[in-house]
């Protein structure tokens, strides 16, 4: 094992992301293969859009592990950059294509309309449902798809920013920081429910699936392509977190994960280190979120209560912490699983005299379930893969430490 | 002599209890020093100061030349600064291997960005490899930190602290739990660093203080009670008082 | 008024037996013509006597004033109701009669009535002077300033004050004297009664006036254009509405007009391709303008213009600038005792918050304070609390003793779940506390699901005994329900309780030596575990006491311990951990800063929690470990 301490490529230092990639790589053909726009049409659109959201939350998934499994900061607010991805790129996809049907209807009118009038018809038609007219300031740039593309990046980047400088300068941590982000998250979460914080309210942005200037574009077309985009994504973020992870840069922030007063001690600035984590975790998770709204279609503030940042956690608890497919495993094995029993085709359980209707019970099989992995297989699906799998990666056997927080 | 290390008369106290109490200390360069006294003397919270773990209340702490104050600094800036600490208790990164611990400890830009940008060279792994056979572990070097035995970890720490070059080691209590043989090895290893750089040696075994046949300071209640060779502070009626009253 | 009046008068008549009134025969039979043709100057002293006739006089005069009172060809009065009629002098019912009805005029109506109020407030039965008083409170004229100041003096205490405030109310409003207005706005200044600033309002009622000159009037002050409650468009329009500037044209009425006048695909020479810039519409407009094929409008020149030659005012609808200067230094009085108030009953409300916050956040500081662990099902405990006291309020009908019965209860369920999940999940989770956080995740979100299979979504009432309805209300403005008073006093007894347990028992010695130090107390002979049981028990057996509380005010559904948690979370936070104190400091920062926020912005309260939790974020970063934090090098760590 010394060639670890010679230059050699890092991926093939770590086997697990070809064998990651591959795996990706074969899914999306096959589903691209059995497609209704591509192929035979086996699989239903409504089923590549799952798979597809699937694996943005995979990817979402992914930066949670950072923040989580390696650096140790238990973050309940993941899902706030989540939904922020998705607000962001939502605002150009509501008014793009409302701006588009607004002037088709002027176009009505003898007289060509002006560009004012035109915004205030965006505006009358996006926001007439909260009661009012105006474009809101937080609108100024969502006419143009670069500018939201790059906020998509910026905002959520710099929210995690301004959060992590404030409670990592202040040594916030272990369960403190992990209560902190879940307020972070419902401050945001109830700011978007007003209906005056410029996000219609509770009504949310709608109509994401449908993409500006592709109507000819049919969905069953566009949510392969979606497909691909999010296997893309999921690759390209699960490369760029391995290679993140595996060398000192990754040496160190496991390090701040088990004894950050060490690592001080050593002369690092551990809050320099936590920051460029936090923050980059939370542009990933961006990203995921961005991607994932279009196809599910809707947005609503509900999405980034602090619960949906914890069943992030849980996933990923479940998938194996402290490795990187540990993750996609658990989003897509738990999230798909969830789907299946809540969606109703789950068969019941007959017992005498009571027939247990998984709708009602899975939440219940969940958490217990949740609470025997935490108990027996605090190394979740993983640390299985790990025991009878060739995928040895770099990874924590303990965290004993984290009891110091 | 130009002090490397000059603690002027600091003080703290938690909840009342005074820990530290008007304390003054200089080191110089390339200096071996023992700070010996009984326990709940301020041995720790002197170290912990100087590391700046702790603030003190009152006094000031300067390093180097020209004298720069450790009081605005903040502990991985200090360290940056070229004081070193060794724990009590070993504390090295038990999930990495013995070369991941040294690597990381290895003298280098520790900005986040300059870190992700470093490559491992031949002149560091040489480095690496050089520091564990000079604590012994050069057979362990893939081996997890987690696996090593108690004293082996205590010699990877040892490898860290060199690993960081610094100019002044602080070195609490680092015969505990170690056989005789290790102690002389220790001790030969601390007398050895401290030619080319300070080293102070916390620590209340007197055999092992005598080995390290150096210049002594004695702690009691939080200031100095004492300060001279061993024999000459082991003579002080106040050291014997102290000593011998608990 | 009138009616209230007439009904009272009405009651009387029918309560006395039907007789002739030989007076009132007499007077009526003398002034009929007068009666009949009414005139404001003269009709005073036949009102007079015909009130003084008794109380078939005071039922004619309702009658009368009511324009209920007909005269019979014969010349004889009746008493108009619907299609009954009555002599208005016999009483007698008059089948079939069709008088011809009279219609007195405002003055003269007005005339009766105060003589029908003097009437009655000087009528010897109480609550008839009373039911007078109130109804002129409600809905009072000149004539009853008048009516009252003429009226003998009342004997009761209770209604000669009443009477003194409603006098010098009318006082306010309607003396002819404006010294006395003044005089009577002075005397009353510092009342906070709603009554009182009723009575001031219309008196500082404004209205805004554009004039080239100061206007000769009782003027409230001069307004300048653009400042923030007078923009230049409410000055336009203000010009506008007087008649003094030509309606200015909206781009939509451009655009229509516009696109009335297209000719060959240009309007006014500009091609129609072009107007989709303003610029180019203004040139069509102006063109269409010259030749008078659309009507002119203002143009920003003439507004300029017309602003520049105005001056604009407030100005009082009150002539007499005494009065409104008086009235305004009393509003001024009655708004800081206002605001004084409304403080004092924010700061009730911010104490029951506050007591609601701490009964949901100390078991949660208990636990953490002792295990280093936060438990994400304490909501759900306080969930299970207030289900117990449905269930319990379902079985046993009396709710005092339902209640009684509930709080034990709920308490031994939920230190039972307590105890179970100790002994099942967090001690084998011990130093792993962000294990054991997501592990109570798991927890929580199977018991809320339970309690949704078992007790269904909808919410489930928790009715508080009668004793605990209603409200304490010590004015118009300070009042606070009689549910918080007892949460508020529920609170104070468990901090006695909890601080009898720390200070005064084993336990709490034992739990005190292992939240300082486990290590330490374990070679003491004490049982840590035992210990951290026991303390896992008792914090949510209170969460358990907590939820009967919260039940009684807020419905009882599956996510009610959701509604608490992240609160309770701040307060723990906040306050610092392992101290009774710092966990009531935290409970009234939050439930204090809640209202407070909530009064300084009450149209939104998404928007003061948002802000309240910015707010913690903030604060943490000067006390990071709370107000109260933990002492000691064990903290440090």
């Amino acid at each position: 094992m010394t060639e670890k301490l010679t230059r050699q490529p890092f991926i093939l230092r770590n086997p697990s992301i070809l064998v990651v990639l591959a795996v990706l790589a074969v899914f999306t053909v096959a589903v691209t293969l059995l497609s209704q726009a591509y192929g035979s049409g086996t699989v239903p659109t409504s089923t590549v859009k799952v798979l597809g959201k699937t694996l943005c939350l995979a990817l979402a998934a992914v930066a949670m592990d950072l923040v989580w499994g390696y650096l140790g900061i238990l973050s309940l607010g993941q899902m706030a950059f989540f939904a922020l991805g998705g607000y962001l790129i939502g605002q150009w996809l509501m008014y793009a294509r409302t701006e588009g049907i607004v002037a088709a209807s002027l176009a009505q009118n003898p007289i060509p309309p002006t560009t004012a009038e035109l915004q205030e018809g965006v505006a009358n038609q996006i926001f007439g449902v909260v009661g009012s007219s105006d474009l809101p300031l937080v609108w100024s740039f969502a006419h143009s798809l670069p500018i939201q593309l790059l906020l998509v990046l910026a905002v959520p980047g710099l929210l995690a920013l301004v959060f992590g400088w404030l409670a990592f300068r202040s040594r916030v941590n272990g369960v403190y920081l992990s209560i902190l982000t879940q307020a972070m998250t419902l401050a945001l979460a109830l700011w978007l429910f007003q209906n005056d914080s410029g996000f219609r309210g509770n009504n949310g942005l709608s109509g994401l699936q449908n993409i500006p200037g592709l109507d000819a574009v049919d969905q069953a077309t566009l949510s392969v392509w979606f497909l691909w985009a999010s296997a893309l994504a999921l690759g390209l973020a699960y490369v760029l977190a391995a290679w993140l992870v595996s060398g000192k840069f990754g040496s160190v922030v496991r390090a701040i994960r088990d004894d950050e007063t060490r690592v001080r001690f050593l002369g690092y600035p551990v809050e320099g280190f936590k920051l460029v984590v936090f923050t980059l975790a939370a542009m990933i998770t961006a990203v995921a979120g961005a991607l994932y709204y279009p196809q599910a279609g809707i947005i609503n503030p509900a999405e980034l209560m602090p619960i949906a940042s914890i069943y992030l956690a849980v996933w990923v608890a479940i998938g194996g912490r402290g490795r990187l497919y540990g993750a996609i495993i658990g989003a897509v094995f738990v999230s798909l699983l969830s789907s299946w029993f809540t969606g109703g085709r789950a068969p019941g359980i007959h017992l005498p005299g009571y027939t247990v209707n998984w709708v009602d019970w899975w939440q219940v099989a969940l958490g217990l379930g949740f609470v025997l992995v935490t108990l027996f297989a605090p190394k979740g699906i993983a640390g299985v893969v790990d025991r009878i799998g060739p995928l040895r990666a770099p990874s924590p056997e303990r965290h004993a430490k984290e009891a110091k927080a | 002599m130009s002090a490397l290390l000059e603690v002027d008369s600091i003080s703290v106290s938690f909840d009342g209890f005074k820990a530290i109490d008007n304390l003054s200390f200089n080191i110089g360069d390339a200096e071996l020093r023992a700070v010996i006294g009984p326990n709940g003397a301020g041995k720790t919270t002197f170290m912990d100061i100087v590391t700046g773990k702790t603030r003190p209340d009152a006094g000031d702490v300067k390093w180097g030349t020209p004298p720069k104050s450790l009081l605005k600094m903040n502990e991985a800036q200090i360290a940056r600064a070229g004081i070193g600490r060794k724990f009590q208790r070993p504390t090295v990164f038990e999930d990495q291997t013995v070369a991941d611990n040294l690597t990381m400890a290895l003298k280098a830009n520790r900005n986040p960005f300059a870190v992700l940008g470093w490559r491992p060279s031949v002149d560091s792994t040489g480095k690496v490899a050089e520091l564990a056979s000079e604590v012994g572990l050069a057979a362990q070097i893939t081996r997890k930190a987690g696996e090593l035995s108690h004293g082996q970890k205590q010699w990877l720490e040892i490898g860290m602290l060199l690993a960081q070059e610094p100019r002044l080691l602080l070195v609490d209590e680092p015969a505990a739990g170690m056989t005789l043989a290790e102690r002389e090895q220790t001790t030969a290893l601390l007398v050895r660093l401290a030619q080319t750089r300070a080293v102070v040696v916390v620590e209340h075994d007197m055999d092992f203080v005598r080995r390290l046949n150096c210049k002594v300071t004695v702690l009691h209640q939080g200031s100095v009670l004492a300060e001279g060779s061993l024999d000459h502070v082991t003579r002080n009626p106040d050291v014997i008082e102290v000593y011998l009253g608990r | 008024m009138i009616r209230s009046l007439l009904a009272l008068a009405l009651t009387l008549l029918l309560a006395m037996p039907a007789s002739a009134n030989p007076a009132l025969q007499a007077v009526v039979a003398e002034n009929l013509d007068q009666i009949e043709k009414p005139s404001r100057r003269t009709v005073e002293p036949l009102v007079a006597q015909i009130a003084a006739t008794g109380p078939e006089g005071l039922a004619l005069l309702s009658a009368w004033a009511d324009r209920s009172l007909g005269v019979t060809d014969d010349g004889r009065l009746l008493i108009v109701d619907g299609d009954a009629a009555t002599d208005a002098v016999t009483g007698q019912p008059v089948p079939g009669a069709d008088p011809k009805m009279l219609r007195p005029n405002s003055g003269v109506r007005g005339i009766i009535e105060s003589a029908l109020v003097a009437g009655e407030i000087s009528s010897p039965d109480p609550a008839r002077r009373a039911a007078a008083l109130a109804s002129i409170a409600r809905d009072g004229t000149a004539e009853h300033l008048a009516a009252l100041r003429a009226a003998p003096a009342e004997a009761d205490p209770a209604l000669a004050a009443q009477r003194d405030r409603v006098t010098a109310l009318l006082a306010i409003r309607f003396d002819p004297n404006p010294a006395a207005r003044v005089a009577a706005i002075e005397a009353m200044s510092g009342d906070v009664g709603l009554d009182f600033r009723a009575a001031l309002n219309p008196l500082l009622a404004t209205t805004r006036v554009a004039a080239p000159t100061e206007p000769q009037a009782n003027i409230a002050r001069e307004l300048t254009v653009g400042q923030a409650d007078f923009p230049r468009e409410a000055a336009i329009a203000l010009l506008t509405s007087q008649g003094v500037l030509q309606p200015r044209l909206t781009p939509a009425d451009q655009r229509n007009a516009l696109a009335a006048n297209i000719v060959d695909g240009s309007v006014g020479g500009v091609p129609v391709a072009e107007l989709s810039d303003p610029a180019a519409r203004d040139r069509a407009y102006e063109a269409l303008e010259a030749s008078g094929a659309v009507p002119p409008a203002a143009t920003e020149a003439e507004a300029e213009a017309a602003l520049a030659a105005h001056r604009f005012f407030e100005i009082y609808a009150e002539p007499d600038s005494d009065v409104t200067d008086a009235a305004r230094a009393a509003q001024t009085g009655a708004q800081v005792r206002l605001a004084a108030m409304t403080g004092i009953d924010l700061g009730l409300d911010a104490l029951s918050l506050a007591s609601i916050y701490f009964l949901a956040a100390i078991g949660l500081a208990v636990t953490f304070g002792v295990m280093r662990v936060i438990n994400m099902a304490h909501g759900e405990f306080i969930m299970m609390g207030a289900y117990t006291g449905y269930v319990v309020q379902t079985l046993v009908a009396n709710r005092t003793l339902s209640l009684v019965l509930a709080l034990p209860l709920a308490f031994a369920v939920t230190f039972g779940a307590g105890v179970l999940l100790y002994r099942l999940v967090i001690r084998h989770l011990a130093h792993r506390p962000l294990e054991t956080l997501l592990a109570t995740f798991g927890v929580s979100i199977a018991l809320q699901q339970l309690a949704k299979n078992i007790f269904g979504t909808q919410a489930r009432p928790l009715t508080a005994p009668a004793w605990l309805e209603g409200a304490i209300t010590i004015n118009d403005v300070i009042s606070i329900s009689s549910i918080r008073v007892a949460i508020f006093v529920l609170a104070l007894l468990f901090l006695g309780l909890f601080l009898f347990i720390m200070k005064r028992t084993r336990l709490g010695l034992e739990v005190r030596a292992v939240t300082q130090n486990p290590g330490m107390a374990a070679s003491m002979g004490i049982n840590p575990d035992r210990i951290a049981m026991m303390t896992f028990g008792l914090g949510s057996g209170i969460a358990g006491i907590a939820g009967v509380a919260i039940g009684l005010f807020a419905q009882v559904t599956s996510e009610l311990g959701q509604h608490y948690i992240v609160q309770s979370f701040m307060t723990v936070v906040v306050g610092g951990v392992g101290n009774i104190w710092g966990t009531l400091a935290g409970a009234a920062l939050i439930g204090g800063l809640s209202k407070v926020i909530e009064a300084l912005n009450p149209a939104n309260t998404l928007a003061a929690q948002t802000f309240m939790i910015l707010f913690i974020i903030i604060f943490i970063q000067f006390r990071p470990r709370g107000i109260i934090p933990q002492r000691g090098r064990a903290a440090e760590a």
